[in-house]
């Protein structure tokens, strides 16, 4: 039990039981907002609000996941690539099924889409625990190999939605419930779900004991191979998930699907306040970490003031400071 | 036991050559193209292997090989293997780099090949017995002079640009060249990698900052898939035109529908491999002079035209 308050959670803020560590992405979140409303005005506006937040699920979505993993002490580099594969997988199969079943291949679409989603977790997770190889060389291999099987089923091209299913589709992406794009609303439920079975379950515990010190776990009778397979799989789902909200925005999978998304999601794990070398993590952190990385490509093009040929520059900048405030708010 | 190997591989020896001695008295056209990675290249491969096809069908005598290759380096390693195991009367190659290719062509050419180079050149032009490309710059040039008819001479414009590159520098130049001096105004310009996404994302982001916004232009077709699912989706009615570029399927389509916010298209055809394939032949077989150097020209696609230009099979 020790494990558990082993990880680096320093100052506590009175009373609410927060750590800095908790609330450090939502004071840059803040920060971000109120320096976007100072550069342009039109950067707060509802629309481009809901835009950008909307725009954010996926890497939110799949960063839930990637919460699960690295707080277990994983890796995963794949879910870039999975995300592609499992959207073609979606699309070939919601237009096998579209002549036979019409909308109803939608749902059927979606069940698909987990079931591959989940599969492709199990065996990320199988080949780290089970196979004992390094997280970052498996899911680097199996990055390849999902890209590489994206590729081969567009032929290099893409695979476009039935023109039957896309009207009815749309919703999922574009619609609003009370005025919230559905997006938004399935990134909170998904992170939801997950701060429960994180905080309040024993499986959470078990994963941040494994992340933060495998051999203490392993002796307090906790099973290594059980708990990080279970995280990847997790990350499986979230993948399947986050496809399901990605398919009907642009109606296609192709080769380019999910590129460098992996990086964006470790980022936004990291800038939430997990530690990229395992042990408790943050899903609502990460979630806010996330919507961070989006604003701040938003506010690039919203600003006038930085050239074209720099923008990834500043970005970089941005990143590196709002790690650094958190870094010293942190151990004062 | 030892002898019967021997027997077995004099065998197998004498049945390669004698394949060698069969395919010695075809001539042999090389292919060698980039594998498919993007839409682009997924065309150049469909259009390969169709050429392919219709001339290994055409003409008994020949016989036509496609071999795609992944990166530059699997290129060069693709014509090592090909001139050590047989040698091609003629090779077209579409290189991934200029530098890296010249020298392992030039030793293909040494052995006495003939050469087509398509859309990317070498650094040593000496080499090629015939290079055959597309006109970047006309592509930016010709979509300017649409827009500049069809908005009457002034306007508000945004750009998406793909990835730093000379084709991408190029096309931007052949359109901001051409607007200068007109009342049109590109009010903003920013990379979206050719990639459809970012283009969405970067449409959102120029839709929240300018309120009116008489034009747009991507530079590829992929990002205009992008750049219309936003302009759908906030209903705004200010913009008049959306036009990207290189002959996407899905795109001249809607030019052959009457499309109103994209009413032209202007080509970069991946097909281009194929009049390459075919004019090599025509001096192989035909002895039909073609050493030179061809710039297909990048006409508008208009409704008028578009049936010339649509290859709904291929996945580009």
């Amino acid at each position: 039990m020790a494990v558990m308050t082993g990880s680096p959670t320093t100052r506590r803020i009175s009373d609410l039981n927060l750590t800095w560590t908790d609330v450090g992405p939502f004071l840059a979140l803040a920060a971000l907002l109120v320096a976007g409303f100072l550069i342009n005005p039109d950067f707060l506006s509802a629309t481009n609000l809901a835009n950008v937040i909307t725009r954010s699920a996926f890497i939110a979505i799949i960063a839930v996941g990637a919460t699960f993993v690295i707080s277990s002490g994983g890796l995963d580099l794949s879910v870039g690539s999975m995300a592609a594969f499992v959207t073609g997988i979606t699309i070939m199969f919601m237009n096998a099924v579209a002549p036979h079943a019409g909308l109803w291949a939608i749902p059927a679409g979606m069940l698909v889409a987990i079931v591959v989603g989940l599969l492709c977790g199990l065996a990320n997770g199988l080949i780290v625990t089970v196979g004992r190889i390094e997280p970052f060389i498996a899911t680097l291999g199996t990055m390849g190999i999902f890209r590489a099987l994206i590729t081969y089923l567009t032929n290099g091209g893409t695979i476009p939605i039935d023109r039957s299913l896309r009207d009815a589709y749309r919703p999922v992406y574009f619609g609003t419930v009370a005025g919230i794009p559905i997006p938004i609303l399935i990134s909170i439920a998904v992170a939801a779900v997950a701060s429960f079975i994180l905080y309040k379950m024993k499986y959470g515990r078990k994963c941040a004991a494994v992340g933060a010190n495998e051999d203490v776990a392993r002796y307090s009778g906790i099973s290594v191979v059980k708990t990080r397979t279970i995280a990847y799989v997790v990350q499986g789902a979230c993948v399947a998930i986050a496809a399901i909200c990605y398919v009907p925005r642009l109606g296609a999978a192709t080769p380019t699907t999910g590129q460098l998304w992996e990086l964006q999601v470790i980022t936004a794990v990291v800038i939430g306040g997990t530690a990229l070398r395992g042990g408790k993590g943050h899903v609502w952190g990460t979630v806010a970490g996330a919507v961070i990385l989006e604003l701040i490509a938003n506010l690039m093009v919203l600003s006038d003031f930085v050239s074209e040929y720099l923008v990834a520059a500043v970005q970089g900048v941005i990143i590196i400071i709002a790690m650094l405030i958190q870094r010293f708010s942190n151990s004062k | 036991m030892f002898s019967r190997k021997w027997i077995a591989a004099a065998a197998l020896g004498s049945l390669l050559l004698a394949g060698q001695a069969m395919a010695q008295d075809k001539k042999v056209i090389a292919v060698s193209i980039p594998a498919a990675d993007h839409g682009w290249t997924a065309g150049v491969v469909y259009h390969a292997q169709q050429a392919a096809k219709e001339i290994n069908a055409a003409f008994p005598g020949l016989e036509v090989v496609v071999k795609t290759s992944p990166s530059a380096a699997e290129q060069v390693s693709a014509l090592e293997d090909l001139s050590a195991s047989r040698k091609p009367d003629a090779l077209v190659i579409l290189p991934y780099s200029s530098e890296e290719l010249t020298q392992p062509v030039k030793a293909i050419k040494d052995a006495g090949t003939f050469i087509t180079v398509v859309d990317r050149g070498l650094t040593d032009s000496s080499i090629q017995d015939l290079y055959l490309a597309g006109d970047n710059i006309a592509v930016g040039a010709n979509t300017a002079k649409f827009m500049i008819d069809k908005l009457g001479g002034k306007g508000d414009l945004v750009v998406l640009r793909g990835i730093p590159t000379v084709i991408d520098d190029e096309r931007i130049k052949g359109f901001q060249d051409t607007i200068k001096g007109t009342g049109l105004k590109v009010l903003d310009i920013q990379y979206a990698h050719w990639n459809s996404d970012e283009a969405f994302k970067l449409m959102q982001d120029y839709l929240a900052k300018y309120p009116h916004i008489d034009a747009v232009w991507a530079n590829d077709d992929d990002m205009l898939l992008g750049v219309l699912e936003a302009v759908k989706q906030s209903g705004r009615t200010d913009i008049k035109l959306a036009l990207g570029g290189n002959g996407m399927k899905d795109i001249v389509k809607k030019v052959i529908d009457g499309d109103a916010m994209t009413p032209v298209e202007t080509p970069y055809p991946p097909s281009m491999i194929k009049t390459a394939i075919y004019m090599t032949v025509a001096n192989l077989v035909g002895q039909a002079p073609v050493r030179g150097t061809v710039k297909l020209n990048a006409p508008l696609i208009t409704q008028a035209n578009a049936k010339e230009y649509y290859f709904p099979d291929s996945p580009f």
